[in-house]
């Protein structure tokens, strides 16, 4: 049985419940007197610790049990909650986390002890007057049993002194009786062992393997009820029972299987010659050592599945969750794909092609579906990049001292997959911004009359085909006239020049690299520092940042994202003889412009249109298109106009092919990152047109 | 024409002719060979590459060996070939007057080429293989591909 298949559930699983322990350990801090939290903290705390339990991982284990001791002393009101504790089990958390990410880049989960945070767990404990059992049990064993699992050990002790003798013997074939047979003969012990499970065992059968290892050690396994090959499917209750044979005594079996975790009852039944009707004259005692074939030809038939355990490092892949539903939508889709195609065969036949027109309107509605099914699949809550964000936003506001709250809304809105896995870093970025620089202290705050709890609101709202992100704080805001400031002792541009500049304009510096890396001080209320990056990734997604600030009242940081990467709608164009594919969604309009409306401004082109001076960028030029239509040979100039943030740019093409709906294709590694290039797409014809990434061209 | 395939130990390689000069490839580094087809130039990219193609919905980058071998360009005609070679997950098409046949050698057959020629293709060389009197320069395809991807991690 090899481990590795349950480590994704183990991994999967392990997030899920750490992320509910985080939500629960942030609601008992706000009120440590809820039992309920409590109650829920310990569940999990206990859930992880047999999960990790089961997989091996006695680390991680020791872990949640020294956790779940001072969770015990909690909710038995031995101990009260106080910020302290609460603060060392976020601790525990961060080092479950560690270990969970640990496990999942290399399959194991690293030597870390996290001594530090095991000492501190013993000393609230020790504090609290309780002596902590974990110090004691895990000084000469890693395992422990929560008194109710106890209670049912000694019942299940006493049952076994009791019933022990009487359990019934399972069933023996005839050859396993020979095998039994030999076995009296070399002398050797049978043994007849039933194991029991806690009732609340997870991964049952990574326990039974656990169980089958310690088995294998000590003894050749000859028979198992259910089979092997049941245990591993998980297709037994609880318990299973095995005949050995074995050198070693009861006592090692008792002990060795007693000490694994969630083992609950261990009956160990010694078989003798008599129990199976097999008379003394039928054993042939020989001298010496059995020759071991018959036992081993045994195990290969039981224990082989079970003994390949692969130890190499395991990488687990990136997997979404899919509501079935949306699967069966898909199944639907494809069944109708075929009907088309069915269709299509009998109208081919029977040469009928008056009938084409309707299924090909019919393929293409099914596709359009089939797109937006699939696109569906795709598609995560961002609640899966916020859900971090409470715990952030308090420890950034214990470090600093501030009151802040962190209000989230619309968790469910959904995003690709992709932009999800890229929008966490720059929505962090933002989000200590504003915790750390925009809200104020909250002395400040009072002098200020503003309400002595800072507020950050984190919105996501679908707006059309974008998906909209707001991350607002009712803090001090940007101050316009320092970044004036700033722009010009710089030196990036004249005082005249700065004086005209809009806030937008003014606020738009401090995304730009040389102006925040060059000074971090923080004079400018500190937004600046990496806000580049910041924009750098979410341009990279296709997507935008804006500010909006009120000095004194707070800023808003709006991020628009495209819902999905895959498809898009593009407008096709041609420069000299190449096709090119501008995304539709940036473009705001299309014009033909006269040529006594392009300017040179400050040694640059620019277009007249509508009393707007718009800077316009040649696409031949910028692509390097040898064989363009000189401007002497066209009557005007068709300019697509291209929005980029709320700036206008203006690129020339030569001729508009039409709006099509195209499939984002990478350009592989050999490629990747040419300037100007997003992507590819493939055309009808099944010719390769690029993709002209506005934003890189835009000015 | 293929009169060499033989013999235990031989390793084969597709046998192609750029400006009536013979090369092989290790023939399990060959993914396919296509006819000449539509390239789509790319923009800001080293002049023999030529663009990308469209390969069954994947889009691969094309390059030209004569342009890379400092070769005068030649037309496209009907012998004109692409042979999509394939390291690892990239494929990368390599565009060739014609492909010949499939000869094996053995490895020890193959002369080492540092001491015969001295010109551009000298660094994409792994050896020389003779086959009949006829020598085929056998390419590195690794380092064809390798040193492209590192271009563009800009090492």
């Amino acid at each position: 049985m090899d481990m590795n298949q349950y480590l994704d559930i183990f991994v999967e699983e392990s997030r899920e419940h750490l992320q509910s322990l985080n939500s629960s350990l942030l609601e008992l801090e706000k009120d440590p007197s809820d039992k309920g939290v409590l109650n829920e903290i310990f569940r999990v705390a206990h859930t992880l610790k047999g999960m990790s339990g089961t997989m091996g991982f006695n680390r991680m284990q020791r872990l949640t049990h020294h956790m779940e001791d001072v969770l015990d002393a909690l909710r038995n009101d031995r101990i009260s909650a106080d910020s302290d504790i609460v603060d060392i089990l976020f601790k525990c958390l961060d080092a479950l986390e560690n270990y969970v990410n640990t496990i999942v880049s290399t399959g194991d989960e690293g030597n870390n002890e996290y001594k530090e945070i095991v000492d501190a767990l013993a000393d609230i404990l020790k504090k609290g007057g309780i002596p902590s059992k974990a110090a004691k049990t895990s000084a000469k064993k890693t395992r422990e049993k929560p008194a109710k699992e106890k209670e049912s050990e000694k019942v299940a002790e006493k049952a076994e002194e009791t019933a022990g003798s009487e359990r019934e013997l399972v069933e023996f074939n005839e050859y396993d009786l020979n095998i039994i047979k030999k076995a009296f003969e070399a002398e050797m012990n049978v043994f007849q062992i039933h194991v029991e499970f806690d009732k609340g065992c997870l991964l049952k059968s990574a326990r039974a393997f656990i169980v089958f290892q310690v088995l294998e050690k000590n003894s050749d396994i000859i028979k198992s009820v259910p089979s092997v090959q049941d245990i591993e499917d998980e297709k037994f209750d609880f318990e299973f029972t095995v005949v050995v044979i074995t050198s070693n005594d009861k006592e090692l079996f008792e002990k060795e299987i007693d000490s694994v975790a969630e083992v609950v009852g261990v009956h160990v039944t010694p078989i003798t010659p008599e129990m199976l009707g097999i008379s003394d004259e039928e054993l042939q005692v020989k001298d010496g050592k059995m020759d071991g074939q018959a036992v081993s030809d045994a195990e290969d038939g039981s224990a082989q599945a079970m003994q390949d355990q692969s130890k190499k490092a395991h990488r687990t892949g990136k997997t979404v969750r899919v509501d079935i539903d949306r699967l069966d939508v898909l199944m639907n889709l494809v069944s109708e794909l075929i009907i088309i195609k069915n269709g299509l065969e009998n109208q081919i036949n029977a040469k009928d092609y008056s009938a084409w027109t309707e299924s090909i309107e019919y393929l293409e509605r099914v596709t359009t579906n089939l797109h937006d099914a699939v696109m569906k699949v795709r598609m995560v809550p961002v609640e899966a990049v916020f859900n971090r964000f409470p715990r952030m936003i308090r420890d950034i506001s214990r470090e600093l001292g501030k009151d802040i709250e962190l209000k989230m809304s619309g968790v469910d809105t959904e995003l690709d997959r992709t932009v999800i896995d890229e929008i966490g870093d720059p929505l962090i970025h933002i989000l200590r911004n504003s915790a750390d620089h925009g809200i104020e202290t909250r002395e400040e705050r009072i002098k200020l009359n503003k309400p002595h709890i800072g507020s950050i609101y984190l919105r996501a709202y679908q707006d059309g085909n974008n998906v909209v992100i707001e991350v607002e704080d009712d803090g001090r805001g940007i101050d316009i006239g320092k970044i004036r400031n700033k722009i010009i002792e710089k030196g990036l541009e004249s005082p005249d020049i700065v004086n005209t500049l809009s806030e937008k304009e003014v606020i738009d510096y401090l995304f730009r690299p040389n102006f925040s890396t060059a000074d971090k001080i923080t004079d400018l209320s500190g937004r600046g520092v990496g806000l580049d990056v910041v924009k750098t990734k979410i341009e990279a997604l296709g997507g935008t940042v804006e500010v909006e600030s009120r000095f004194g009242s707070g800023s808003k940081f709006i991020i628009r994202l495209p819902l999905t990467l895959a498809i898009i709608q593009a407008l096709l164009v041609r420069i000299g003889s190449e096709k090119y594919a501008l995304p539709l969604s940036s473009i705001r309009e299309i014009d033909n412009i006269k040529f006594e409306d392009v300017k040179m401004v400050r040694n640059r082109e620019v277009i007249i249109l509508r009393d707007m001076v718009i800077p316009l960028v040649r696409l031949n030029e910028a692509l390097d298109v040898k064989d363009a239509i000189p401007d002497e040979k066209k009557k005007h100039l068709t300019v697509v106009i291209v929005k980029k943030g709320d700036k206008l740019t203006a690129f020339s093409v030569d001729s508009l092919i039409g709006q099509q709906e195209i499939v984002i294709k990478s350009l592989g590694r050999i490629m990747q990152g040419v300037k100007y290039i997003a992507g590819a797409t493939i055309l009808g014809d099944g010719n390769v047109a690029l993709i002209v990434d506005n934003n890189s061209l835009a000015l | 024409m293929a009169k060499q395939v033989s013999v235990r130990d031989n390793k084969q390689y597709v046998v192609f002719q750029i400006a009536d000069q013979e090369f092989g490839v290790d023939i399990h580094k060959v993914s396919i060979i296509e006819k000449y087809m539509n390239i789509t130039r790319v923009p800001s990219t080293p002049d023999y590459i030529r663009g990308v193609v469209n390969l069954r919905g994947e889009i691969i980058p094309v390059m030209d060996l004569r342009t890379k071998f400092g070769l005068p360009l030649r037309e496209a005609d009907d012998d004109t070939r692409i042979i999509m070679l394939k390291l690892n997950d990239i494929t990368l098409g390599v565009i060739v007057d014609s492909v010949a046949e499939v000869v094996g050698f053995a490895e020890e057959e193959m002369e080492s080429v540092t001491s015969i020629t001295n010109d551009r293709t000298l660094d994409y060389v792994v050896g020389i293989g003779k086959v009949d009197n006829r020598l085929i320069t056998v390419l590195n395809i690794e380092k064809l591909i390798t040193e492209l991807t590192e271009r563009e991690q800009g090492v």
